[in-house]
């Protein structure tokens, strides 16, 4: 396994730890710590932080019901909640927000494939395929935008990205991903905004495939 | 064996050569671990309930107060605390006193618990790394997560009052991945030393597991 090189930053995994990220940004946070022990020790700190104020945000007294209701639940019985482990290149938060089947590729053109995992208010989560050699169109971001890459590799205008590598790019950054000769680069990429291409057809096609 | 620590001695055990040294240094049972570790463990290995209602004792009223101070309502903190204290028994296999502290344990299923319940949603969680060994635990180990974990606590207490505030909010899931970005050179940056510790430490028993 190649060496990743392109973490999550500080703040997106303090972020992530405190459960303020929105879900589509947290499933590409979740499937990268599930492939970077770096980020995953990282977002472990920030627990440690997190229970530092547990400790000492201050206490209020609970009620000597509430004591007696949950000793007296422990022998109840509860669901377990369903894990799920990786699949071939998907990491298990990815499997599980494709309900645990393959994914439903949807041609975007030009041998670009998406398959769309989570679409709502907060922005959305999906998977995308690009061919080798192939740029993604020219597009900036009116929000942020997360990519981690799941197979294969592509490079931009910041650098090269590899199996593991999560990219950031937020409205500042017009870039043009390609993806590199080999393997079909799939990428799993989450947006709080619908993205901006830079020409006009794919900005027209926009709303059709709710990129 | 319990080691005085300064901040030279944690920077100097961070290393991962020191670090080897020190864990086969020590005996595997811990002589002065925490009561909340020690109630922990007495939960995850023999479901010891007496144990439980002392852990219950200690955290549901730091739970509820965590709680309110998010904006729950006093019946609203203490169905989280109920929902929390459960899962803690239900999942105590998945405890592992080597890689996190009680409290960062206690706090990461208060977090989910609360996506879970109040947004309706599953938290999207990592892979399991797997189950912790039940069998032969390192007691140096987690001697060093909790003095990390203390250390941490200190270091909070030594902010300044908007600082504090800066990070509890942050901590409580009040503050966007952008805004804590914004702040970061204000309070993350005061205790990212001690995080950085902690984090070298936890990398390094990472890459071991490897």
């Amino acid at each position: 396994m190649t060496e990743i090189t392109h973490h999550a930053p500080d703040a997106l995994l303090a972020a992530y730890a405190a459960g303020s990220l929105p879900q589509p940004f947290a499933i590409v946070v979740a499937a990268h710590i599930s492939l970077c022990n770096d980020c995953r020790a990282a977002c472990a700190a920030h627990e440690a932080a997190g229970g530092a104020v547990l400790e000492t945000v201050g206490e209020e007294a609970v009620s000597d019901a509430l004591r007696g209701r949950v000793l007296g639940l422990l022998d109840a019985p509860s669901v377990p909640e369903p894990q799920f482990e990786r699949v071939g290149i998907f990491p298990g938060p990815v499997v599980e927000a494709m309900r645990g089947r393959p994914p439903r590729w949807t041609p975007l053109g030009m041998g670009i494939r998406q398959c769309i995992l989570a679409s709502g208010r907060q922005g959305s989560a999906r998977l995308l395929s690009i061919p080798p050699g192939r740029a993604v169109p020219d597009h900036s971001h009116n929000g942020l935008e997360l990519t981690l890459v799941l197979q294969g590799a592509f490079s931009d205008e910041t650098g090269c990205f590899g199996v593991g590598d999560l990219e950031l790019a937020d409205q500042s950054l017009e870039h043009t991903p390609v993806a590199d000769d080999g393997a079909e680069c799939i990428c799993l990429a989450a947006t709080d905004a619908p993205l901006r291409f830079s020409s006009l057809i794919p900005s027209l096609l926009q709303p059709i495939f709710r990129i | 064996m319990l080691i005085e620590t300064t901040d030279a001695d944690l920077a100097e055990r961070s290393r991962p050569s020191a670090l080897r040294k020190e864990f086969r240094q020590l005996t595997p049972t811990p002589t002065k671990m925490t009561p909340a570790t020690a109630w922990m463990l007495a939960v995850r290995d023999r479901r010891d309930r007496a144990a439980f209602a002392a852990l219950f004792d200690e955290y549901a009223p730091k739970l509820k107060g965590f709680a309110m101070r998010g904006g729950s309502s006093a019946t609203e903190a203490e169905e989280i605390v109920q929902e929390v204290m459960l899962t803690v028994w239900r999942k105590a296999a998945q405890f592992d006193p080597e890689r996190a502290p009680v409290s960062a344990w206690i706090y990461h299923i208060a977090r989910n618990r609360q996506i879970d319940v109040f947004r309706k949603e599953r938290r999207p969680l990592p892979e399991d790394p797997g189950l912790p060994s039940t069998v032969d635990l390192d007691g140096g180990a987690v001697l060093a997560v909790e003095q990390e974990a203390n250390a941490l606590k200190e270091a909070l207490a030594r902010l300044n009052p908007d600082q504090r505030e800066m990070i509890e909010r942050a901590y409580l899931g009040e503050l966007s991945h952008q805004e804590i970005s914004s702040q970061t050179g204000l309070p993350l940056g005061t205790i990212k030393s001690r995080i950085r510790l902690g984090l070298e430490r936890l990398r390094h028993e990472l890459r071991e597991l490897r």
